[in-house]
């Protein structure tokens, strides 16, 4: 594995090795001095067609942390043709000898295209492209569920997977790459998930995805749940008759004060909501569900950086050949060498 | 000067019986076994078909105004590799060909070209824009004479704008050729919609925006008693209308390219925009039912929509790429591998739906016409056992989007005889045929 453009070609074995991992680099952060020396030398490129200042800076901290060299590169707002400036940048990019790229674009396919052209020979990372694939979102969600599921089983995360927790992601599923990675990713490390959405909001075929829908957001949790995630609504999809209303939507579809109540009247304690960020706070989520001790909000973004580490270490030290990565320690014989 | 006389060698007729074919002064002069060769160049036709000069009914040159695209000159030498005589230049062109000064221009550049017949379609409306009826009288009265008008590319979506348009051509036997595409059901669309658009996150071109126009288009076509012809017809849902329409006597003719009898959406998840077409490669099963209705006469002809791009508008994401692929030079081969290899069709279908019919549907009186004693020579000689892998590097056509590029196909173009001239011979280009242009 060169590249990590999307969660429906990730393998357990590499998915599982990725959260091992991260795990091993969350511990990085607890300490005083928060960096290795894995990646000194190494050139790291942010490559942002589209504002993102959550997922930049996320990556741009995994790969300070990991000392590589960091070069941030905002490509919005370029006067020549949109797909001239892909091909360009790339070749500029290459020039530098960058050695990863990591890519934020509008279109959906971008990061593959970059991948696959023969533009570039650098290791390339999708941070997000149109509403195609999100892989980081949906690894650090995975790493936030999976510590959650082995802190109530009472196992080490490590090595384990989600096999049989319930996860329910709501929301505006037809425009989330977040969805679209994390129904794979999760049914890839076992867990049963629920998309919930106004059938607006779905896409058409989406009943050929490896997950249940729904309609009806109170239903799906009588049926028990451990996650929801709910998923981020742009108001303006109301202009386009997605919904009649902010108002409608957030009474059929948002995760409100009332089933944050309702979670405790259906005896689910332990169950976790969860949200990508950034919060349109009262329309998706209301603002109690997001600071209740059920949110992992903070977690998902302590968590990414952790992941983002993983993904650039794994894939710049070429440890995700076609086999399995090895055990997290062997894996990162940089780690044990710190002082 | 004499003009060349050619005796064609033992060709099989529409893949069926085999005879020889004396070509002279620009028509067929005998047909017979064992002709006298004298004072003619021999051509060894054995294993050879022999069929009538390909008409396409939908070729975009796109001169004047995207030169670097292509040019007359350029995309008549591929169609005249690719075995045709005749080509239909679609009006969305720059300036649009709306005007009999547009339209005039063109058919003379495919006269000095020499190369095919080249017949200008002129747009419905004006700058292809949908609000005002183009001067469709002007261009069907000017020197290029023409009887299809379309805004392809472009839906004529405004419903009584289609209706005064299919009503007015009536006046000069024209037909409409109608791009269906509902517009706001396919705002930003890049592929199909279905199983695939779901998992790629690529907004989605709906089956059901080609079918409510053409169901539309054909109630219209009724209502008014005029002539439709449905473009590049695309899912398996337009052919039920179609095949529908026709039981009820309309006057309809629908088009399949060949891309759409051979490719499906499932190209798209290699994001290679090579792939990327309006309308869209669909499903499997809709490849399945486009060949049915080529095969049983529901879909009347095959278009190739032969839209060259210079190669910056694919080497890019796909979202920003351009629609389109180039035909020309393949379609021959494409046809025969979907509808010949699968027993669907015969060689003498091939030509009708091919040649004639597309012909017929353009009223070109010297095109399409039968191999027979007296008809013009607008001929191809087919070798149907060779085998041939595609190389856009090596076609005549300036555009390299071909979507079959590095594919093994059957069929090799021998050659092309455009008004008994040959302007193909052993497979490459000969020379144009610049005597006796009407």
């Amino acid at each position: 594995m060169r590249h990590l453009l999307d969660t429906e070609s990730l393998s357990r074995d590499h998915a599982i090795a990725i959260l091992d991992t991260a795990q091993e680099m969350s511990a990085v952060g607890e300490r005083e001095v928060k960096k290795l020396p894995a990646l000194r030398g190494r050139t790291v490129v942010n490559l942002f067609f589209e504002d993102s200042t959550r997922t930049r800076i996320s990556f741009e901290a995994a790969a300070k942390r990991l000392s590589a060299d960091v070069i941030n590169f905002s490509a919005k707002g370029s006067s020549v043709s949109k797909g001239e400036s892909l091909k360009d940048t790339a070749q500029t990019l290459e020039a530098m000898s960058a050695d990863a790229v990591v890519i934020r674009h509008w279109a959906s396919g971008a990061p593959a295209r970059l991948a696959n052209s023969g533009w570039i020979d650098a290791a390339v990372i999708n941070a997000g492209d149109g509403t195609h694939a999100h892989p980081t979102q949906a690894l650090l969600d995975a790493f936030t569920m999976r510590a959650h599921w082995a802190g109530l089983a009472g196992t080490p995360s490590v090595g384990g997977d989600l096999a049989g927790m319930r996860v329910i992601i709501a929301g505006d599923v037809l425009h989330s790459r977040v969805a679209r990675s994390n129904v794979w990713l999760l049914r890839t490390l076992g867990a049963r998930v629920t998309l919930v959405a106004p059938p607006t909001l779905l896409p058409v075929g989406v009943e050929h995805w490896p997950c249940e829908v729904s309609y009806d957001l109170d239903a799906a949790l009588e049926k028990g749940v451990d996650a929801v995630m709910m998923l981020r609504v742009q108001a303006e999809r109301m202009n386009a008759s997605f919904f009649p209303s902010t108002r409608e939507y957030a009474r059929r579809w948002g995760f409100d004060d009332a089933r944050l109540a309702r979670l405790d009247a259906l005896a689910l304690k332990d169950t976790i909501v969860m949200h990508p960020g950034p919060m349109n706070r009262g329309l998706e989520i209301s603002s109690a569900a997001a600071d209740s001790p059920r949110s992992t909000v903070l977690d998902q973004v302590r968590n990414g950086v952790s992941v983002r580490m993983a993904a650039l270490y794994l894939l710049l030290s070429g440890d995700l050949k076609s086999t399995p990565a090895p055990a997290p320690s062997a894996a990162l014989p940089l780690v044990k060498d710190l002082p | 000067m004499t003009p060349a006389s050619y005796l064609i060698r033992s060709a099989s007729l529409l893949g069926g019986a085999t005879a020889d074919v004396l070509v002279r002064d620009g028509a067929i002069a005998a047909i017979g076994d064992g002709l006298d060769h004298d004072g003619t160049t021999v051509i060894d036709a054995a294993s050879l078909v022999a069929l009538p000069g390909l008409v396409d009914l939908h070729t975009h040159l796109r001169e004047p105004g995207r030169e670097d695209a292509e040019t007359v000159e350029t995309g008549t030498r591929a169609a005249a590799l690719g075995g045709f005589t005749a080509v239909h230049a679609m009006a969305n062109s720059s300036p649009v060909a709306d005007t009999a000064g547009v339209v005039e221009q063109v058919w003379q550049l495919g006269r000095e070209s020499g190369w095919v017949d080249v017949r200008p379609v002129g747009a419905v409306t004006v700058g292809l824009a949908g609000d005002q009826l183009a001067e469709l009288g002007a261009m069907a009265d000017s020197r290029a004479r023409v009887r299809v008008f379309s805004d392809d590319g472009i839906c004529v979506s405004d419903p009584v704008m289609m209706r005064r348009a299919l009503e007015y051509v009536k006046a000069f036997d024209g037909v409409i050729a109608q791009h269906a595409q509902e517009p706001r059901l396919t705002a930003g669309a890049q592929m199909n919609e279905g199983k695939v658009s779901a998992v790629l996150g690529l907004a989605g071109w709906p089956a059901v925006a080609e079918e409510s126009i053409i169901a539309r288009d054909v109630l219209l076509a009724q209502h008014v008693g005029s002539r439709l012809h449905v473009c590049h017809v695309s899912t398996a849902g337009s052919v039920e209308i179609i095949r529908w329409a026709k039981e009820r006597g309309i006057n309809v003719t629908a088009e399949v390219t060949p891309h759409h009898l051979l490719l499906t959406e499932e190209l798209v998840r290699s994001w290679n925009p090579v792939y990327k077409v309006n309308p869209p490669l669909r499903a499997d099963e809709d490849v399945h039912a486009l060949r049915a209705a080529l095969a049983d006469g529901t879909i009347d002809i095959v278009g190739t929509d032969h839209a060259p791009h210079p190669s910056e508008a694919k080497d890019c994401e796909w979202a920003s790429a351009a629609m389109g692929m180039t035909g020309l030079e393949t379609a021959l081969s494409v046809v025969q591998e979907t509808m010949i290899e699968t027993g669907l069709m015969t060689w003498a279908d091939f030509a009708r739906v091919t040649s004639t019919t597309p012909a017929r549907i353009g009223r070109l009186t010297d095109q399409g016409r039968p191999l027979e004693v007296g008809e013009p020579a607008n001929l191809v000689l087919v070798d149907p056992a060779a085998r041939w892998t595609v190389d856009p590097q090596a076609m005549a056509t300036k555009g390299r989007n071909s979507p079959f590029a590095g594919l093994e196909l059957p069929g090799r173009v021998v050659a092309t005889f455009f008004r008994g001239h040959p302007t193909v011979l052993d497979g490459a280009l000969n020379t144009p045929c610049l005597h006796g242009a009407n």
